[in-house]
């Protein structure tokens, strides 16, 4: 899970360049920005939960 | 080719800029500080030692290869066309700054400011792995923040790279802004402190078998409110610096930039004092120091361009974010940052970051004049360059991190941290003539 969460965060990256670089409309160019931040989100809620406490190891 | 232009730069500009370069070591002075007084008193030596050792091999990493990455606005890069626009990926430099006249040039200063920054931004890390990190690790793992990853960012930012180009190539306001290094050392050294505390895991005893944590605090809160004094005056040269240097701002608007990054810094203080008071009916000393350092880390971003009135605002929201973020981490995400950094420098860093392109009314005259509307874009070029540091410097530094914690295991074994980190990894504590902690002579 933890691979998959960084992988978004990559896509989601990934998705706000394409979009500075291939949209020329304001809109769609912010509308595609702000997907990619959502999909960079969605990435860092999945590598957050990929790190639960290490209880008992450490202890 | 060559990056993107750079700024205008006068002699009087030049002469401001050393003297406000020369007073950012007191930033990391003040780091160091609220870093050792936020951990255990039992590893306060290590920590100082750690601060000094971490400071030393980022001046090399960044002499070495840092600068050659990073460059300066106007220098030859590695630039690759998409769309018949230049996207400058990475400086064409040569190592140990050869390349480099040091005579006072802006390219000499911008390698100045970028060595001290690069100490900075590695310093921020060790306040996340506090009482736990090997003290070789943190050299190691500074060694490539200070040589790859933070020149890497710097170049898109400062040194005329994609991020700075935006503007130019697509009309997103004036490009990514960045004046003091809200994103470039903050962003980008809290990150890292998220990827370390991630990789290393949270302190023995902190978090019980059901995920409750306990509260561990720091051994000297005078430390820390005395390093966040100092903080203040290196900060004032780091914003300086960076806005004349990197923005083209004229000598005498430092006193603007001062004036926004006492206030920014002093309404994000008041901020996290009411909060902590509201809801612990006593201010918190250490959150009211993280919200202090977090208001510096927002003024970064915007000192050059906000009104001082928008500063306090600036600064006010930071302190609250720090405030609820610093408890949200340990809550919610069972991150343990004994030194506050992930919320004091990343998210400040980041909300400095945004602030520009909600303020900056000093943005407003050179637009219009240039027949643009005012903040045309501007927001959303922030936003890209939030989502980079998002969406790839922080892969990017966890996974250089999680390298060399496989090469090289960053966490002292269960011994040292019982012991801790003066007796084990210096053999002497910081204050010999103390004796304490009873759990050194339990079994754990």
């Amino acid at each position: 899970m933890k691979i998959l969460g960084f992988l978004l965060l990559l896509s989601g990256w990934a998705i706000v360049l394409t979009a500075v670089a291939l949209l020329t409309q304001a809109p769609p160019r912010a509308a595609f920005v702000l997907a990619g931040i959502g999909v960079e989100i969605v990435g860092l809620v999945l590598v957050i939960r990929a790190h639960p406490i290490r209880r008992g190891e450490h202890e | 080719m060559t990056s993107g232009p750079a700024a205008t730069f006068s002699e009087a500009s030049g002469v401001l800029c050393v003297v406000c370069i020369l007073l950012v070591p007191l930033a990391c002075a003040g780091i160091a500080l609220i870093n050792t007084g936020l951990g255990r008193s039992r590893s306060a030596a290590q920590s100082m030692m750690s601060s000094l050792c971490v400071l030393s091999v980022a001046a090399i990493a960044y002499l070495t290869c840092g600068f050659a990455f990073q460059g300066f606005a106007g220098q030859p890069a590695h630039v690759v066309m998409i769309g018949g626009k230049p996207w400058s990926w990475l400086a064409h430099g040569s190592p140990f700054l050869h390349h480099v006249a040091v005579d006072g040039s802006p390219q000499s200063l911008a390698a100045l400011l970028g060595m001290v920054s690069a100490g900075l931004a590695a310093l921020i890390p060790l306040g996340a792995g506090s009482d736990r990190w090997r003290l070789g690790a943190s050299c190691i793992s500074t060694a490539v923040l200070a040589g790859c990853t933070y020149p890497l960012f710097a170049h898109w930012v400062w040194g005329g790279g994609w991020l700075a180009q935006l503007g130019a190539n697509y009309g997103l306001g004036r490009g990514f802004v960045d004046s003091g290094g809200a994103s470039t050392i903050q962003a980008v050294g809290g990150l890292t402190a998220l990827a370390v505390a991630w990789i290393l895991g949270p302190r023995r005893g902190k978090y019980a078998q059901d995920g409750t944590p306990s509260a561990i605090p720091g051994h000297n809160v005078v430390l820390v409110l005395f390093g966040s004094f100092l903080a203040l005056v290196g900060w004032c040269g780091l914003n300086s610096a960076g806005a004349i240097l990197f923005n083209g701002v004229a000598a005498g608007t430092a006193a603007l930039v001062a004036m926004n990054t006492i206030l920014c810094a002093g309404a994000a203080a008041l901020a996290a004092a009411l909060v902590t008071n509201s809801r612990f009916r006593k201010p918190d000393a250490s959150l009211t120091a993280n919200g202090w350092i977090g208001g510096l880390a927002a003024s970064s971003g915007a000192c050059a361009f906000a009104l001082p009135v928008e500063a306090v605002v600036i600064g006010l929201a930071a302190g609250v974010l720090v405030t609820f973020s610093v408890e949200w981490f340990e809550l919610r995400m069972s991150v343990d940052d004994p030194g506050g950094s992930i919320s004091a420098h990343a998210m400040g860093g980041l909300w400095g970051v945004f602030s520009v392109g909600i303020f900056g009314e000093a943005f407003h005259p050179t637009l219009e004049k240039a027949g643009e509307p005012a903040h045309s874009g501007q927001w959303l070029a922030q936003l890209v360059g939030i989502a980079t540091l998002v969406g790839f410097v922080l892969p990017l530094t966890y996974g250089l991190n999680w390298l060399i914690n496989r090469v090289y295991p960053q966490r002292v074994p269960v011994e040292g941290e019982r012991q801790g980190m003066d007796l084990y990894e210096l053999g002497a504590g910081a204050y010999p003539e103390f004796l304490t902690h009873s759990d050194e002579f339990t079994e754990p």
